[in-house]
């Protein structure tokens, strides 16, 4: 084949590539960005202003007597003030220990549990309602059951946590692997993917964002089987999230209980950002979204 | 290797002898494939063309070797096969790159190696410097074009190919067509193309296959004349398809 000829092959195809190519594929430039983060930001800072409003109006209503409810203007000094004692970091910080440590238990079950089931057809056939029926269970009725098995302590803690989140968990897993695209497992069957590399390669990167819309819930239902443990199985006067909580209730320490209340509020959206934020990126690298 | 000579000696790539395929069993049986025989030459490009219900994606499942024909044999005297699809079927959690490398990774191929290969294939099917994009990042024959060479990075010298361009626009199809037909020079290989375009057919195989539906059958074959590089826009190309489209018109007719 004459050389010009191969050149002129090579233009057109390119020329086609780059008609075909969308422009600007590479991201907003810094200042669009900007905009788009403020315009996200904007409308949760009046929403929280409104919030804030409404509750002092509640109060200046005088509904209740301001010692069982008093507005921010006396809850959010309390709360700066915990934020700045070593108490309670402490709590927090054994609330989450706790959190994490149930969360991971619950990862372990949940993945061993989805795995055996979306590999064994008869196994699946005799939990997987039972697994969709553990979800819709109240956790907080296990916690009964949990003390006369473990007393008071922070395995019973564990116990229910690890029956809340593990069917989410395992759920989201078997669900991800049934719904690997078939004709990805057409091609990986070709490619001769086999056994263990047919899991790490594809199975289960496939599987991926399901996964993690199971972990997001899992971890719902962990963190309030947690608080509701807290309340309900206090150990050994140990300091916590729940333990604060009683406590508050008990001294008719309203400020504090409502700033506790708050923090829980927080932890719950900053997790959920993160589980967010880990599901956008996945898809952005999917090109499951459109942005 | 032997050398190549205006008219090299073919000998087969692909044997396929007698095979019958029913899927189901008792009354719900259907039989996909009944008493076909193909035999593919070393370097040949076969294409294959037939109504819905001829089997041909079955038919080439089993050269594959994903299946089993239930009677007769297929043989590929130890040539290692690949295969190709009408979507791409890029794995889409991995760059461009990272899906070439997928059956150099099966295979076993050192790391090194494996880079080098992907720059390799890369630059056979013109798409140097795409390593790192995503395959949503491409357009649909960009993805055709990477499903190729992750196909060739199997090391296979036959390909088969179940209406790979069949998604794709005009323009697109007729560009890939050029760069199939240069791919298959280059790389020698042996193809069994599929399709439901006659015009196809006729622009890129040395012979085309015409199989019956419901069950399939080799209806018919007709050796392509015609220097490459063809044009699906040429006379003679239109010419040829016209007869084996008139001919798979009555095969269509035969079932209402």
């Amino acid at each position: 084949m004459p050389e010009a000829d191969v050149r002129d092959d090579e233009r057109r195809v390119q020329g086609l590539d780059a008609l075909e190519l969308r422009p600007g594929a590479d991201g907003p430039p810094a200042a669009e960005r900007l905009r788009r983060i403020w315009a996200a930001t904007w409308p949760k800072l009046v929403a929280a202003v409104l919030v804030l409003a409404a509750w002092q109006a509640v109060v200046w209503s005088g509904w209740r007597p301001e010692y069982v409810l008093p507005g921010p203007d006396r809850v959010l000094p309390v709360l700066a003030d915990e934020l700045a004692s070593a108490e309670f970091w402490q709590a927090v910080g054994v609330t989450m220990r706790r959190a994490v440590t149930g969360f991971a238990l619950a990862l372990a079950v949940g993945v061993v549990v989805g795995l055996a089931v979306s590999r064994f057809a008869p196994l699946r056939v005799a939990i997987g309602s039972l697994i969709t029926g553990l979800q819709t269970m109240p956790s907080i009725v296990w916690f009964p059951f949990a003390m006369l098995l473990y007393g008071i302590t922070e395995s019973a803690i564990m116990f229910v946590i690890v029956l809340g989140a593990a069917p989410s968990i395992a759920g989201g897993l078997t669900s991800g692997i049934d719904y690997v695209s078939p004709s990805l497992l057409r091609a990986g069957k070709v490619m001769g993917l086999r056994g263990v590399q047919h899991y790490s390669l594809l199975v289960i990167p496939a599987a991926l964002p399901m996964f993690v819309s199971g972990l997001k819930q899992g971890w719902a239902f962990a963190w309030r089987s947690l608080m509701a443990g807290e309340l309900l199985v206090v150990i050994n006067q140990q300091n916590s999230i729940g333990w604060a909580l009683s406590q508050a209730r008990q001294l008719n320490d309203a400020e504090r209980l409502l700033s506790y209340i708050i923090i829980v509020l927080c932890v719950g959206i900053l997790i959920d950002v993160f589980f967010n934020w880990a599901d956008r990126s996945l898809r952005r690298r999917w090109g499951v979204t459109a942005s | 290797m032997t050398t190549i000579t205006e008219t090299p000696p073919r000998t087969a790539a692909v044997e396929i002898g007698d095979i019958t395929k029913v899927f189901g069993e008792g009354g719900g049986a259907v039989t996909a494939i009944d008493g076909m025989s193909v035999s593919v030459g070393t370097g040949e490009f076969l294409a294959i063309v037939g109504a819905s219900g001829c089997g041909k994606s079955t038919l080439l499942s089993l050269v594959a070797g994903l299946d089993r024909p239930t009677t007769g044999t297929v043989d590929v005297g130890g040539h290692r096969v690949s295969m190709m699809f009408q979507e791409a079927a890029l794995f889409p959690w991995l760059t461009v790159g990272a899906n070439i490398e997928v059956p150099m990774r099966v295979n076993g191929v050192p790391r090194a190696e494996r880079k080098r290969r992907v720059d390799e294939l890369l630059a056979l099917v013109r798409l140097t410097g795409f390593a790192r994009k995503r395959p949503h990042q491409l357009s649909g024959g960009m993805r055709q074009r990477v499903a190729l060479a992750r196909a060739l990075a199997q090391d296979a010298d036959v390909l088969l190919m179940d209406e790979p361009f069949g998604a794709l626009d005009a323009m697109t199809r007729d560009i890939l067509h050029d760069e199939l037909e240069r791919i298959w020079r280059e790389r020698s290989l042996t193809i069994l193309f599929v399709t439901h375009n006659v015009r196809e057919a006729v622009r890129l195989g040395d012979r085309v296959v015409l199989l019956s539906s419901r069950p399939g059958r080799v209806l018919a074959e007709f050796p392509v004349e015609g220097e490459r590089p063809r044009r699906i826009d040429s006379a003679g190309i239109a010419e040829q398809a016209a007869v084996i489209t008139d001919q798979l018109r009555r095969e269509v007719s035969r079932h209402a």
